[in-house]
């Protein structure tokens, strides 16, 4: 009886995981599909980009900052035990260019942006703005969702990289300036370990699918969300968990592909 | 006014994602090496084996790197492996034509390079297109066959010691 | 010019189904027969009819939860019926399509409860809104049909003001401007008294009047205020159960011999509606267990 209901409730919950996946991409295929309007898109786009992108930029900056200096201070204390820390260039890069630019630069903009598009549609949604648009014969998908949409993809992958460069810097100054790791061995060290097309562009395209992800997730619950403070409130948690989620998630998906063979 | 810094400052963003880019590309990565040809003449070198030897390993005189590997490829009949070779000219602009070529493992656990130890012809010089012969190489050493050979000599040594001692 | 030629294109769009339009009363704007609707199982409206006539101020009323915000959805094809036909202009609603439904709401204004001002936008730009999406006007032009349309509702000396800086009742105002701003045929209002001070107050009632007659609109308003909307409805609708309970004139309504339509006009405690939630006997309830 009890091993029914559980099946039952198994099924039921199965059905409404997909049913939710469905709408949101029905949503989004009715969002972003259709004629785009040039004009006065690239004005709503850059105004986006700003909320989104250069706002997110002073944490994401300093994140990067403090996560270099750490990755320098610790490769440092765990190389030396080797004699090797003339590697030291090669272990920060890597282990930034391909994982942790992407990943954290992810998990900061799912906070930082993700949370507030979230609560900036649910709020929109919750004092019936949209539906106002909506009589007025506005398409809300269009004109709200689809420029956050975009600004969030691009936002993203130009975050993740400015990421990567200043951790790098924050590492170089605490492995080079003060713990005297020689500046040639840093660099080359990182410039042969490295590879362009293996390691930065699948970093890069990490970060874009991680942007898609991210944005999707905090526009569809943002549009999603009961329309009362609660909701937004349950709304903007559920972006930044199911987000984070689906960041590491993928994150382990796409590292198999990339870097599996090798 | 406010949609002017609106504007300005995304601008900004999206210059420091591509001076990012660019410092992730050349500073980073040393793509630098993959976007131009590699300067120099190529000469090019026939390997019995070349154990992990890769594209862009670097080649050397005298520990001096004078040029990088760009091309590896499997000769069909003789099932050897060709290396050719970008040699820069302002290093080393005449390199006799017995020079040697050996595949040497930089440190005990390092990549493998590509040693070139010039020979005594002081008329005729490796030109472009120049071939190092196979009886001028010496493969890479695998540290396996190595260790193999080591522990078999030891045991024939060992077989040896034994039977002068029976001999006694 | 804009609005004319639009008007042109609904017009024929609704000769499409010419044989609905012949059966009705051109002198209505809108019908709504025989509607049904149900949301989560729950059933909203069961058999509703409503006639909204042309150039007339017409008010639903009914108590909260009466689903009367849930009529003015469905008028405006946000919302699909379970079963009835919503005519707005001879066209029938539910069954447009997206873009001529987008076109079909060009024609109608909606005041939301709480005004639904677009909160990163001033005043002036809120008003514009509407005219920037769907003309290609030239700015001096915008410029001056904004500046009419807040002088209609008083606020032209606000228009730099952003939402959050405004009273409620200025609020609602600027969404009435709003509303207004692509001139439409038929505006609707939800709530447009709740939660407001008497001037507020005043200003509303007199503004709907007011710009019914001067802009020969069809108004329909949705309120639970009885004194409001009885001084200045046409005709007005009392909604209870999913059902029309009472229709007719303000003052045939107050004559009404229904009680649940008395009591609703009255507004007494106690009546068909009762006071106490269904419970159990009161004196079980207390002593039931000592004794």
């Amino acid at each position: 009886m009890i091993l029914i209901k559980r099946m039952q409730l198994l099924g039921r919950s199965g059905l409404s995981f997909m049913g939710d996946i469905g709408r949101a991409s029905l949503f989004l295929y009715q969002a972003l599909v259709g004629k785009p309007d040039w004009v006065h898109g690239f004005g709503r786009l850059v105004q986006q980009l700003y909320s989104v992108g250069v706002l997110s930029l002073i944490i994401i900056v300093l994140s990067a900052l403090f996560i270099g200096m750490v990755l320098g201070l610790q490769g440092y204390t765990i190389l030396v035990k080797f004699g090797a820390e003339h590697a030291l260039g090669q272990l920060i890069a890597l282990s930034l260019v391909r994982e942790l630019g992407p990943v954290v630069g992810a998990l900061l903009f799912a906070g930082r942006a993700g949370s507030a598009l979230t609560a900036e549609i649910g709020l929109m949604k919750t004092t019936e703005q949209l539906s106002s648009m909506e009589m007025m014969g506005i398409d809300p998908l269009r004109r709200i969702i689809a420029p956050r949409f975009w600004a969030g993809q691009i936002s993203m992958p130009v975050l993740a990289l400015i990421f990567n460069c200043v951790a790098i810097l924050g590492g170089y100054t605490v492995g080079v300036e003060w713990l005297g790791v020689d500046t040639g061995a840093f660099w080359a060290n990182m410039q042969s370990a490295v590879d362009f097309y293996a390691d930065v562009m699948n970093g890069i395209i990490k970060s874009v699918v991680f942007g898609t992800v991210i944005t999707w997730i905090a526009v569809f619950q943002g549009i999603d969300c009961p329309p009362t403070s609660e909701g937004i409130g349950r709304a903007t948690t559920r972006t930044v968990v199911y987000s984070s989620l689906a960041i590491l998630g993928l994150d382990f998906f796409l590292t198999a592909v990339m870097f599996g063979e090798t | 006014m406010k949609m002017r810094t609106v504007e300005i400052t995304v601008g900004a963003l999206m210059v420091a994602g591509i001076l990012s880019l660019l410092m992730l590309a050349l500073q980073v990565s040393g793509l630098s090496h993959f976007f131009r040809e590699e300067p120099g003449y190529r000469i090019k070198a026939e390997f019995a084996n070349i154990g992990a030897l890769k594209v862009r390993a670097k080649v050397s005189v005298a520990g001096v790197v004078v040029g990088r590997v760009v091309k590896i490829q499997l000769e069909p009949e003789t099932f050897n492996a060709t290396v050719w070779m970008a040699i820069d000219p302002m290093q080393v602009d005449k390199l006799p034509i017995d020079t040697r070529a050996s595949i040497l493992t930089a440190g005990l656990l390092g990549d493998n390079y590509i040693s070139l130890l010039p020979g005594f012809n002081e008329t005729e010089f490796l030109r472009e297109g120049n071939n190092i012969s196979i009886g001028n190489t010496d493969s890479a050493v695998i540290l396996e066959q190595l260790i193999s050979k080591f522990l078999a000599g030891q045991v024939s040594a060992s077989k040896n010691t034994n039977n002068s001692q029976r001999d006694q | 010019m804009k609005p004319n030629s639009n008007k042109g294109k609904t017009f024929d769009s609704g000769f499409q189904n010419l044989k609905t339009a012949e059966k009705l009363n051109s002198n209505n704007m809108v019908e709504i027969r025989d509607l049904h609707f149900t949301r989560n199982s729950r059933v909203i409206f069961e058999g509703v009819n409503i006639t909204v006539p042309r150039g007339k101020v017409t008010a639903v009323m009914g108590p909260s939860g009466s689903g009367k915000t849930t009529l003015l959805r469905l008028i405006g094809g946000q919302l699909i019926p379970d079963r009835g036909t919503v005519l707005v202009e001879g066209q029938e609603i539910p069954e447009l399509s997206r873009d001529q439904l987008y076109r079909a709401r060009r024609q109608m204004g909606m005041l939301f409860q709480s005004g639904a001002l677009f909160s990163d936008l001033n005043v002036f730009e809120n008003v514009a809104f509407p005219l920037r999406e769907h003309t290609q006007l030239p700015e001096s032009m915008i410029r001056d049909l904004v500046l009419m349309k807040l002088q209609a509702v008083g606020l032209r000396g606000a228009r730099e003001l952003m939402p959050s800086e405004l009273s409620g009742g200025m609020a609602r105002r600027v969404a009435l401007a709003r509303a207004l701003a692509m001139d439409p045929s038929l505006i609707m209002f939800d709530e447009p008294f709740a939660g407001q001070d008497p001037i507020s107050m005043g200003v509303l009632v007199q503004l709907i009047r007011l710009l019914n007659d001067a802009l020969k609109m069809t108004t329909i308003i949705v309120s639970h205020d009885v004194q409001e909307t009885t001084s200045i409805a046409d005709y007005i609708y009392v909604i209870a159960d999913g059902r029309v309970v009472g229709s007719g004139t303000p003052e045939t309504l107050m004559q009404d011999g229904a009680a649940w339509v008395q009591q609703f006009m009255q507004g007494l405690p106690d009546g068909p509606v009762p006071f106490h939630y269904p419970a159990q006997d009161y004196s079980n309830d207390l002593w039931g267990d000592v004794v």
